[in-house]
């Protein structure tokens, strides 16, 4: 599988395509503890913003990736570069452990689900802003403007809400099976648009 | 569920219960248009993360980092009918506590679903299962669990599962009866002074695994009430069932 890099932007100066997280994780399997400092500081932003997405509240968010990159370091050798990225890899832990703590807090989560339907178009630019808004990122962006409006709701509830597709159907007032194909939809719109190669 | 592939965009992204994870996990093994298309979209759904990135506290570098010195490695998975460890783990806890076999029938399910891999098939989900095993199942699977088991009569049976050395708690849940109209399953932790300190909310499941919320390895007991929806700040009522983690229970 292809690493994903930006595609050219026309403009002089390639983005910095860092160090390899694959081979970071790899020395981290044979216990290097500075090459997983490395990959750490490489995707902390990353996945500490997509906990804190998820389950909101800080502390929780800080346990979520505390708990996420231990995981991570000590399945390290299991991560398999012909499967996908290394951040690809490691955001896949970071989300089900987020995943997992707001449904253990579900209906405390519930209860502010209003916070999602009245978020609108482009997503959460108050985050945006304080981030660096790297290219990838403003990529990624436009990539979810080639949404449709439904499909961009169900999968922003499903990833960053952390909900359930049949909860998604609920908060929607749709079909069970439309809240999973407007998911579905809408993802492989995003992987089509944005180039992810499988 | 008529077309199980459909459900490939809600399992990347997590959106699916735990029946679902399981019914589609197997299907994973048999699917291979599935696996490819299920990793597709989770790379997407990383890409999405972009959109979220924040600094995190400059602590949490130092924590991470004390953390991981602190654990091995696992040895890579070898070409050896790589799932029977997983499975092997999940079953070994358990089973070596010969004095619950309930215990293990409640694991029954979740193990055939794996048994069903074994030797059908070396495929691992790329985000694989190991990474993602969940908080819970850690403390189901720590070498210091310790469980309490408590019969409901009719309502059903819960059993508590500590960890001292995860700092968290389980309840596993077996035939609950669901909480009256307008009312819900609440959770507390006991605290060596007595206090009683709110530790998540059941959702309306009869069989269900949940974490409960908040530091577990001081608690001295668990308890569940039946509170109004939306639960309380403290009880409101005497507990249904109290699970006694006590030293000297």
């Amino acid at each position: 599988m292809d690493h994903l890099r930006p595609v050219p932007t026309g403009q002089d100066a390639p983005p910095d395509p860092g160090p390899d997280l694959g081979d970071l994780l790899a020395r981290s399997a044979r216990g290097d503890e500075s090459a997983f400092a490395e990959l750490y500081d490489a995707t902390s932003a990353r996945a500490y913003g997509l906990a804190l997405r998820v389950v909101r509240n800080p502390a929780h968010a800080e346990e979520v990736t505390q708990e996420a990159y231990v995981d991570a370091w000590r399945q390290s050798s299991s991560y398999d570069a012909a499967r996908g990225s290394a951040v690809g890899w490691l955001l896949t832990i970071v989300h089900r452990k987020a995943v997992d703590r707001v449904r253990a807090v579900e209906a405390a989560t519930r209860r502010d689900a209003v916070w999602h339907t009245e978020a609108h178009p482009v997503p959460h630019d108050q985050t945006a802003e304080t981030a660096h808004a790297s290219l990838e990122a403003q990529r990624v962006r436009s990539a979810v403007t080639t949404l449709t409006d439904v499909q961009r709701e169900a999968v922003e509830l499903a990833y960053f809400g952390g909900y359930t597709h049949t909860e998604v159907a609920a908060l929607l007032d749709v079909p069970v099976g439309t809240a999973k194909t407007r998911i579905r939809d809408g993802l492989i719109r995003l992987r089509d648009s944005l180039g992810v190669g499988s | 569920m008529t077309d199980i592939h459909q459900l490939s965009g809600a399992y990347a992204l997590d959106a699916v219960d735990d029946d679902e994870r399981a019914l589609f996990e197997q299907h994973l093994t048999e699917c291979e248009d599935c696996r490819v298309e299920v990793g597709g979209l989770r790379e997407t759904a990383g890409l999405l993360a972009l959109m979220a990135e924040a600094a995190p506290p400059p602590a949490l570098r130092d924590s991470v980092l004390t953390g991981i010195a602190q654990v091995r490695p696992l040895p890579p998975p070898t070409s050896h009918r790589p799932d029977a460890r997983r499975v092997a783990a999940i079953e070994g806890a358990p089973s070596r506590r010969r004095t619950s076999t309930w215990w293990t029938s409640l694991l029954v399910a979740a193990a055939l679903a794996l048994v069903a891999g074994v030797g059908l098939s070396v495929w691992r989900p790329w985000a694989p299962d190991e990474p993602a095993l969940s908080a819970a199942e850690r403390v189901l699977q720590a070498a210091d669990a310790e469980k309490v088991a408590v019969d409901l009569g009719e309502a059903g049976r819960a059993t508590v599962v500590r960890s001292r050395s995860e700092d968290r708690a389980v309840i596993v849940t077996e035939d609950m009866v669901p909480a009256p109209d307008g009312m819900v399953y609440e959770l507390w932790f006991q605290t060596p002074e007595d206090d009683m300190v709110p530790a998540g909310l059941m959702p309306p499941a009869p069989d269900q695994t949940m974490m409960l919320d908040g530091p577990a390895a001081e608690a001295t007991a668990v308890g569940i009430t039946v509170e109004p929806e939306g639960g309380s700040p403290e009880p409101t009522s005497d507990p249904i069932a109290l699970f006694d983690l006590s030293d000297d229970a």
